[in-house]
């Protein structure tokens, strides 16, 4: 699996930056999406839970980063916003930010999260083992993680 | 039934090596309880009154015998003796203990079970017909394509964290016998004019402190394309079901403030999309997957003659013995509602015996019905006998299917943290009035059902007679309902009045009951009578 | 008076503060006044319990601690319908007194 890419120094053993890219991130904060269209050199968009992340679709040539809040870890919203940014064509960066569990990172990688910035620090051990822990996914999700049935039946995967 | 490859051990595996993990640093302090709950409870572990509850999933209630004496097993070892069948065809555990929670996740991983989803806010079991693979009237057996939807459903990543639970129903005949329509999300398989396999697709039915019954969404939706339909479902609800109050959260809500058609042209709109992902399983799984559903090998040239000279097992035969598609064979229903028992309660002695007979006497087969009883689905007609005796032993004979003693109750205020009232004692009081054999059979076909709080567990809002329990000022109290139904007639149940204590409670049912008796036309059914003529005669009758 | 229950986080089951620590028994609820939700806090942190909460309770005439609402004498006794799973199972007036 993935391994996280330029770590901020810190306590050893635990993360509140994880980054699963190996390009430069984008340094400029990231600014509301209502300022991101009245604003057209900015690259850095923030998407809090209830923001629709359609309204992004017809402008993501331009986006370097997405950040996608969860203000608390119950609300699922965020999965289906980076859902729809990867189904979009959008290869930039994804940032999940706020209320982030060690126990969610994995699905959001699936999702197509590419980096996290919990509030709460994350134990580096602990998320090594989430993430490697299931051999393998009964579904597509926005990673390329190859389905349980197209592994059943390997005549049927696309060239 | 569906047998495990290594891909569906390593997932199971898998699950329980997670659930170690967050188990340990839980019980370690690393995780606050607000943390941990969510992740115990997508593995089924609820806290409850008196300890930590799982919640077994059983695949639209089907089972074998190997499963089910781990069951018996696990009911012997780790708690008390006893399981608890449940209105989703799940089976309850009352007494587990959180450290030994894995152990047990790892010993139902091993006969191919887990808890995986079956509480929470996640997609929980999906249920079906009963009766499937067994009764004449199906399309097809609808189990593969819920099978199907359980490995789609598992562990979707995109819903990891839905606004609140989410229920999932097949059925595959024209009578509903697994209330499909009180479902978030239900499917009538069906074939079109050109003999194509589809569904009849039923979106945002629920009961809850909100009842609200699905609405056709569809009237055919290509079988090879229900994934992506789900997906756009769940995605649509994801998005926009409200955040912010967890009575408003379930998908009815959302269907019922956007409107049907809204919503209906929202989930087309995303279906149109998800469709081009091409992330539908194919018909190579779906035919590996019904293999394991084809019919067992039934002996032809068997007796139809089934020896009636027994009176007491030809009172059995005729209220638990429903028809089988195949010649010779029958349906044989087992009673989980002795009067003055606890409905849905199966001791692991009880267990033993009936993953006896399902190995013996059905084909290795047994099903959970969302009535909180078992069938065995595949009995020859002259094995019946045998079966009976077997079942008179073992204090499993009770001949009151559908009757007026064979009540759903969901287990209430004597074990649910959830509960205002207690619904086991109503429930062992309404079967010990209506004991008398002669009677249940001259009233027929009557389904109580009691819940013990709004959150309607024990489906009182589908009981052709329903009962919650409420505290009104910190004392027990009873509201009567009349006229609900999960089958394809569905209806939701009307309140009659004023609410009753436990003892009147009682004898509002009881004057209910002969009021239908005085006024019932020849062949009418209490629900019957109920339709015709409304509520305005049995409300005078109940409360004078 | 106010006393504090919740479960044994470990094994799930449903214990009372005692004053130093936490028993099976509501016989030996101790009133703690106003100092429930700070003991709570100290407990919870420590795992020593889980899901806990301050309830009101009175002293019945024969001196037991009785707690206040049906639900959490449930939860001192155990399932009505099942008098031998309780922790009376040989005490015929249990039921009573839950009731």
């Amino acid at each position: 699996m993935a391994e996280s890419g330029n770590p901020t120094p810190q306590a050893a053993g635990e993360a509140n930056y994880l980054r699963f890219r190996e390009d430069i991130p984008a340094d400029e904060p990231a600014v509301s999406l209502d300022a991101f269209f009245e604003q057209p050199n900015a690259v850095s968009v923030r998407i809090e839970a209830g923001d629709d992340p359609e309204r992004l679709i017809p402008h993501l040539a331009r986006v370097r980063l997405v950040e996608v809040d969860f203000p608390k870890f119950r609300d699922g919203r965020g999965f289906s916003t980076a859902r729809i940014l990867r189904e979009a064509g959008y290869t930039g960066e994804i940032k999940a930010t706020g209320d982030v569990l060690v126990d969610l990172v994995y699905f959001m990688r699936r999702c197509g999260f590419d980096s996290f910035a919990p509030d709460v620090a994350i134990d580096r051990d602990v998320l090594e083992g989430a993430l490697n822990r299931y051999p393998y996914v009964y579904q597509h999700a926005a990673d390329d993680a190859v389905p349980i049935w197209q592994l059943r039946h390997p005549e049927l995967a696309n060239g | 039934m569906y047998k495990y490859d290594h891909y569906d051990q390593a997932m199971v595996d898998a699950r329980v090596a997670d659930f170690r993990d967050q188990t340990r640093r839980r019980i370690a302090g690393l995780m606050t309880d607000d943390q941990f709950k969510p992740l115990r409870l997508k593995n089924g572990l609820y806290l409850q009154l008196h300890a930590y509850m799982l919640r077994v999933a059983i695949p639209y209630g089907t089972l074998n015998s190997r499963q089910m004496r781990k069951l018996a097993h696990i009911a012997r070892t780790y708690d008390r003796g006893y399981g608890h069948f449940t209105t989703r065809q799940n089976i309850q555990y009352n007494w587990i203990k959180l450290e030994q929670a894995p152990d047990i996740l790892a010993e139902l991983a091993t006969v191919e079970m887990h808890a995986i989803q079956t509480s929470g806010e996640s997609i929980r079991n999906v249920s079906a017909d009963h009766y499937a693979g067994a009764a004449a009237d199906e399309v097809i057996d609808p189990r593969p394509w819920a099978e199907m939807l359980r490995q789609m459903t598992t562990f979707m990543p995109e819903f990891s964290y839905l606004p609140r639970k989410f229920k999932i129903c097949v059925i595959a005949s024209d009578e509903d016998r697994a209330a499909m329509r009180w479902h978030d999300f239900g499917l009538r398989i069906v074939r079109n004019g050109a003999g194509e396999i589809g569904f009849e697709v039923y979106p945002g039915g629920g009961m809850g402190r909100t009842p609200f019954i699905a609405y056709k969404a569809r009237d055919f939706l290509p079988a090879n394309q229900i994934f992506s339909y789900l997906q756009a479902v769940l995605r649509v609800w994801n998005r926009h079901a409200r955040r912010d109050n967890i009575h408003k959260q379930r998908m009815k809500i959302l269907v019922h403030e956007l409107g049907e058609e809204e919503f209906t042209r929202q989930v087309e709109e995303t279906f149109q999309h998800v469709l081009t992902l091409g992330s539908d399983f194919p018909q190579a799984e779906y035919d590996r997957i019904a293999a394991y559903f084809e019919p067992p090998a039934f002996e032809t040239g068997l007796s139809e003659e089934i020896d009636r000279s027994d009176p007491d097992f030809a009172v059995w035969v005729d209220q638990q013995v429903a028809e089988h598609k195949a010649p010779g064979y029958a349906i044989a229903n087992v009673s989980l509602k002795p009067v003055g028992g606890i409905a849905g309660d199966i001791s692991a002695e009880q267990m033993e015996v009936v993953a006896d007979l399902a190995e013996r006497y059905s084909f290795d087969e047994l099903r959970a019905s969302h009535a909180q009883n078992l069938v065995l689905p595949h009995v020859r007609k002259q094995d019946l006998y045998a079966v009976w005796q077997a079942l008179v032993d073992a204090g499993l004979a009770n001949a009151n299917l559908d009757l007026v003693t064979d009540i759903i109750a969901c287990p209430g205020l004597d074990y649910c943290s959830l509960a205002n009232a207690r619904s086991i004692p109503v429930a062992q009081r309404i079967a010990e009035r209506f004991e008398d054999e002669a009677r249940q059979k001259d009233i027929g076909e009557l389904k109580i059902k009691i819940s013990g709080c709004i959150n309607a567990c024990g489906h009182h809002h589908a009981g052709h007679i329903g009962i919650l329990g409420v505290d009104r000022k910190g004392t027990e109290n009873y509201q009567l309902l009349l006229g609900g139904s999960g089958d394809e007639n569905t209806t939701q149940a009307k309140i009659t009045g004023p609410g009753f204590d436990e003892a009147g409670i009682v004898d509002a049912v009881e004057r209910a009951v002969e009021h239908y008796r005085v006024i019932r036309e020849p062949g009418e059914r209490f629900l019957d009578t109920y339709r015709r003529v409304g509520m305005d005669g049995f409300k005078e009758a109940i409360y004078g | 008076m106010k006393i504090i229950t919740g479960n044994d986080l470990k094994t799930g089951a449903v214990i009372w503060w005692d004053g130093r620590g936490w028993s099976i028994h509501v016989e030996d609820a101790a009133d703690v006044g106003d100092g429930g939700e700070q003991i709570l806090a100290v407990e919870d942190a420590a795992c020593r319990v889980n899901g806990g909460y301050v309830i009101d309770a009175e002293r019945g005439a024969d001196g037991k601690v009785r707690p206040a609402h049906i639900k959490d004498r449930i939860r001192a006794l155990g399932p009505t319908v099942r008098p031998d799973l309780t922790l009376k199972p040989a005490d015929p007036d249990a039921g009573s007194w839950v009731i």
